[in-house]
């Protein structure tokens, strides 16, 4: 910590942030019961807790987007009103959302000015910001070029570009909402590098992750929230992760899932020499061979963009293959609409759930029925059942735990974690052969990964072949017989659960192939 | 609580901007030196005010309900549809051509035959655009505004030629109108008013359309392309079809309402060139009205019937006032901008309380059924 009470950004320092006693209502809600939350310059305070434990509504009440409905919010001691996010800037206190502010055909610089006054009225002071941009870039190491188009950054730059501005306004406070759900390995360490550099320097973070191991490296103290209240605050040296996970779901949790043995009784899912485009017109896919057996989980690792989206397509009618075959059931499925390859009891839990898995401003019974709405009973020559429809969305309801006030209620109004539970029963419920799962936790909190992880499993003992495509490298681990990998669009190798490390796995999905090494054994 | 009533206050909002633009009308017909009270009350009388009067307003407000209903279809299905007048034209000029041809066949067949071949010329003509979009991606908004210019030119290339009324054709003056139909293919009046039978047709096909949104699985179909043609493609919807479907169901109602007009009112087709000379702007206001009713086609009926309303009492204040009948335009487009940008405004209003509110957070205060069309382009 710096003894001077200014920050490197030539900001003031804000000792001590202080939420007392704040309470939030919403119809039917009650999203934040009396929590306190302090966070102090120089920590990394993480707050953890589910989807919908009222993480969110605190830290929008402090950004100035909601009001509480009790309690007060000081400042050093003092209390302050917070009515807008331009208060809360004013104050000193940024946020980084989870989905980036960007405009992605702007330069950095750009975005940067974005919204603030100009220094020269009329005119814009871009070589100005620009200037400032790589002051600050230089003060707290983040390497960026004001002048790069954001388009061309990836990810993580592109959140180091929504750091730079926060600082840029002048931010003493930092709120992280899930920073690290869409980084890489490699970006989370980079990250958490800038993390522990801004505490060293007098800001003070607040962290939201689902991530308890990333929690336990990063932060100083943890809070945890369970609808709605605060479970307990306490210094993170103090806690293991399986007391931290046993707080915040309030039941035990299991880490290793249990799983029967494997019994490849028949090919379900082939494909011979696949080859597709990309939606930027490049090679997708460059002929992959992969055979899918029924009871087991084939789990397809890689970096993001080396093919994963494409296969996925490929296999369900999305995208158009080039060349090669997929045979389902031994059955020629290539070129085949997706209803057509759909009918033939093949499911797919597609990656962007919000966009392709579900229709927002549908309800949750009308979700349910997205696939299967011309079928017996939920509609007969043509005109829908509704009835049936509500009595099939209370069936799933029930049977899948989703959370959600009734089955009229729009999807998007249900946390992501019951989104992913509406699809998950709507894909599985009509007893597929085959499920493609592509990310199915992505982004969700730990009971609902573990709800979706247990399902997916429970489908493999049923003797459901089950394609798992995810960057989440435990997740593969955990729950694959068997490890493709995939580097720019060519299977590299497929690795038996058993000679499955971290280690092998990394190599591969780098590109590298580990000649002959033998598996570290971890 | 806060929250109900800004629920109640969403409700009331299009009641609200009405009154609004009526306010700012007020105020240009002070300027103009004309007692904006005494207006409105001519308006109000001329639109209410008796069994006729009423009627009138109900026989306006039925070409708005038809193109309306087809509007809560193609908005729904998220393709905008700007091409009710063209729909209308090409609707009536065939249904009118069906009137006039079958003079030998009893009533009751010809009528069905004519309003279903309008219904089915505008399909096509609404269809048309919809297969541009669908399968070469031209803009729907450009395509359907075209095919009204063609429409209204080849309504005025037939009047005036092969479908002139054979005694002006031995005329001079050579007025460009169809011959008249006869008694027996007039729809039916309702009571002793020039309301018709198109008003009831209109009313059922409002409770058809919600049926067809709401109870079918084209209906279904056609609502999840337009909220969300990703999702609707992974489930295995053929999206472009569905879009043709939305558009060309728009264009069948637009081609109902030029027929309805033709077999209830007019009895005959004439032009003055323009579009709106045969469809009195139907095509466009059926727009507005379908928004103001919340692209819900119950809703529809009211909101229509606020419209033709308007129109109605505005002639009537025209006489009383001696206000130029321009400005009875200006009300209508008062309305129309208030009501859309409290739309737009009531949208923007409940994003933010969304946005607010987040996909984490469980309930965010129940909003209103929402149309969901703006977002086009976005």
């Amino acid at each position: 910590m710096t003894e001077a009470n200014t920050l490197p950004s030539g900001r003031t320092r804000l000792d001590r942030l202080e939420m007392r006693g704040i309470t939030k209502r919403f119809p039917g809600v009650l999203a934040s019961d009396h929590v306190d939350f302090d966070v102090q310059a120089g920590e990394v305070h993480a707050l953890l807790g589910e989807n919908g434990a009222g993480k969110s509504t605190l830290m929008k009440i402090l950004y100035g987007l909601y009001h509480p409905d009790e309690g007060q919010i000081l400042l050093n001691g003092q209390p302050v009103t917070i009515a807008s996010p331009t208060d809360s800037i004013r104050l000193g206190i940024g946020m980084i959302h989870q989905h980036f502010m960007l405009v992605p055909t702007l330069t950095v610089a750009e975005n940067v000015a974005l919204g603030l006054p100009s220094s020269r009225g009329a005119l814009t002071d871009l070589d100005r910001v620009s200037k400032r941009i790589l002051e600050l870039a230089e003060i707290y190491s983040l390497k960026i070029d004001p002048s790069a188009y954001v388009w061309q950054l990836s990810v993580g730059q592109q959140q180091r570009v929504e750091i730079i501005k926060a600082l840029y306004r002048g931010a003493a406070l930092l709120i992280l909402d899930e920073p690290t759900a869409v980084l890489t390995p490699q970006e989370v360490d980079e990250l958490f590098v800038i993390m522990r550099q801004m505490t060293r320097d007098g800001h003070g973070l607040v962290f939201i992750s689902h991530k308890l191991h990333e929690v336990v490296e990063i932060s100083n103290r943890i809070t945890v929230l369970r609808d709605g209240r605060k479970i307990g605050t306490r210094p993170t040296s103090e806690i293991t992760k399986q007391d931290l996970a046993n707080w915040m779901v309030g039941r035990e949790v299991s880490f290793a899932p249990d799983r029967g043995d494997v019994k490849c009784a028949e090919a379900r899912l082939q494909l011979e020499n696949v080859a597709c485009g990309s939606d930027r017109g490049t090679p997708g896919l460059r002929g992959v061979s992969l055979e899918l057996c029924s009871g087991e989980i084939l789990g397809i690792a890689g970096v993001s963009g080396n093919g994963q989206r494409e296969l996925a397509e490929a296999i369900t009618g999305l995208r158009k293959v080039t060349s090669g075959k997929v045979l389902l059931e031994g059955r020629d499925i290539t070129g085949l609409t997706p209803a057509e390859i759909t009918d033939r009891m093949l499911s797919y839990i597609p990656e962007e759930r919000m966009r392709d898995g579900m229709i927002k401003d549908f309800s949750v019974a009308e979700n349910m029925i997205l696939r299967e709405h011309t079928k017996m009973p939920y509609s007969r020559s043509g005109l829908l059942n509704l009835r049936e429809i509500s009595r099939h969305a209370d069936e799933l309801i029930a049977q899948f735990h989703v959370k959600t006030p009734s089955h009229d209620t729009l999807a998007k109004n249900l946390s992501g974690g019951n989104i992913q539970k509406v699809v998950l029963a709507r894909e599985i419920f009509r007893t597929p052969r085959v499920i493609i799962a592509a990310q199915p936790t992505r982004g969700l909190d730990i009971g609902a990964t573990e709800y979706v992880r247990e399902q997916l499993l429970e489908q493999r003992r049923k003797g459901v072949a089950v394609m798992l495509i995810s960057e989440d490298l435990d997740e593969i681990l955990a729950l694959s017989d068997r490890i493709a990998v995939l580097y720019e669009g060519q299977v590299m190798d497929i690795v038996p659960r058993e000679d499955a490390t971290p280690e092998r796995l990394g190599l591969l999905m780098a590109g590298v192939h580990p000649e002959e090494s033998a598996p570290v054994v971890k | 609580m806060r929250t109900r009533l800004s629920t109640l206050f969403d409700a009331l909002l299009p009641v609200l901007a009405t009154l609004a633009a009526l306010a700012v009308g007020a105020v240009m017909l002070l300027i103009m030196g004309v007692n904006p009270i005494e207006a409105y009350a001519a308006m109000w009388d001329g639109a209410f005010g008796s069994g006729n009067a009423f009627a009138e307003t109900l026989v306006k407000a039925t070409p708005l309900l038809l193109v309306a209903l087809g509007i809560c279809i193609s908005f729904r299905g998220d393709v905008i549809n700007i091409g009710g007048e063209g729909q209308m034209i090409i609707g009536a000029v065939l249904a009118t051509w069906i009137g006039l041809t079958l003079t030998n066949w009893p009533g009751w067949l010809v009528i069905t035959l004519s309003l279903l071949t309008g219904f089915v010329g505008g399909a096509i003509w609404g269809g048309i655009p919809g297969l541009l979009k669908a399968y070469f991606n031209v803009n729907e908004i450009l395509s359907t505004v075209m095919m009204n210019a063609i429409a209204v030119q080849l309504m005025n290339f037939l009047l005036r030629g092969p479908m002139i009324d054979p005694s002006q054709a031995e005329r001079a003056s050579k007025i460009p109108q169809t011959a008249r139909l006869i008694e027996e293919f007039h729809l039916a009046r309702l009571v002793p008013t020039r309301l018709h039978a198109g008003a009831l047709i209109a009313v059922a096909l409002a409770v058809l359309v919600y049926i067809l949104l709401w109870r079918t699985t084209w209906g279904y179909r056609i609502r999840a392309v337009g909220q969300n043609p990703h999702a609707s493609r992974y489930a295995g919807i053929k999206v472009s079809r569905y879009m043709v479907l939305a558009l060309l169901l728009s264009g069948a109602f637009a081609g109902l309402a030029g027929a309805v007009q033709v077999f209830g009112v007019n009895y005959r087709m004439i032009t003055d060139g323009s579009a709106s000379g045969f469809t009195g702007g139907a095509g466009f206001n059926g727009i507005v009205a379908a928004l103001f009713g919340q692209l819900h086609p119950i809703w529809s009926i009211p909101a229509s019937i606020l419209f033709g309303a308007l129109l109605v009492g505005a002639n009537k204040m025209q006489r009383m006032t001696q206000v130029p009948s321009a400005l009875v335009t200006v009300l209508n487009g008062l309305v129309v901008i208030f009501v859309v940008s409290s739309e737009i405004w009531r949208r923007r209003r409940q994003r933010r309380r969304m946005a607010v509110a987040g996909p984490e957070e469980t309930p965010p205060p129940p909003v209103e059924k929402k149309p969901q069309q703006a977002e086009a382009g976005a």
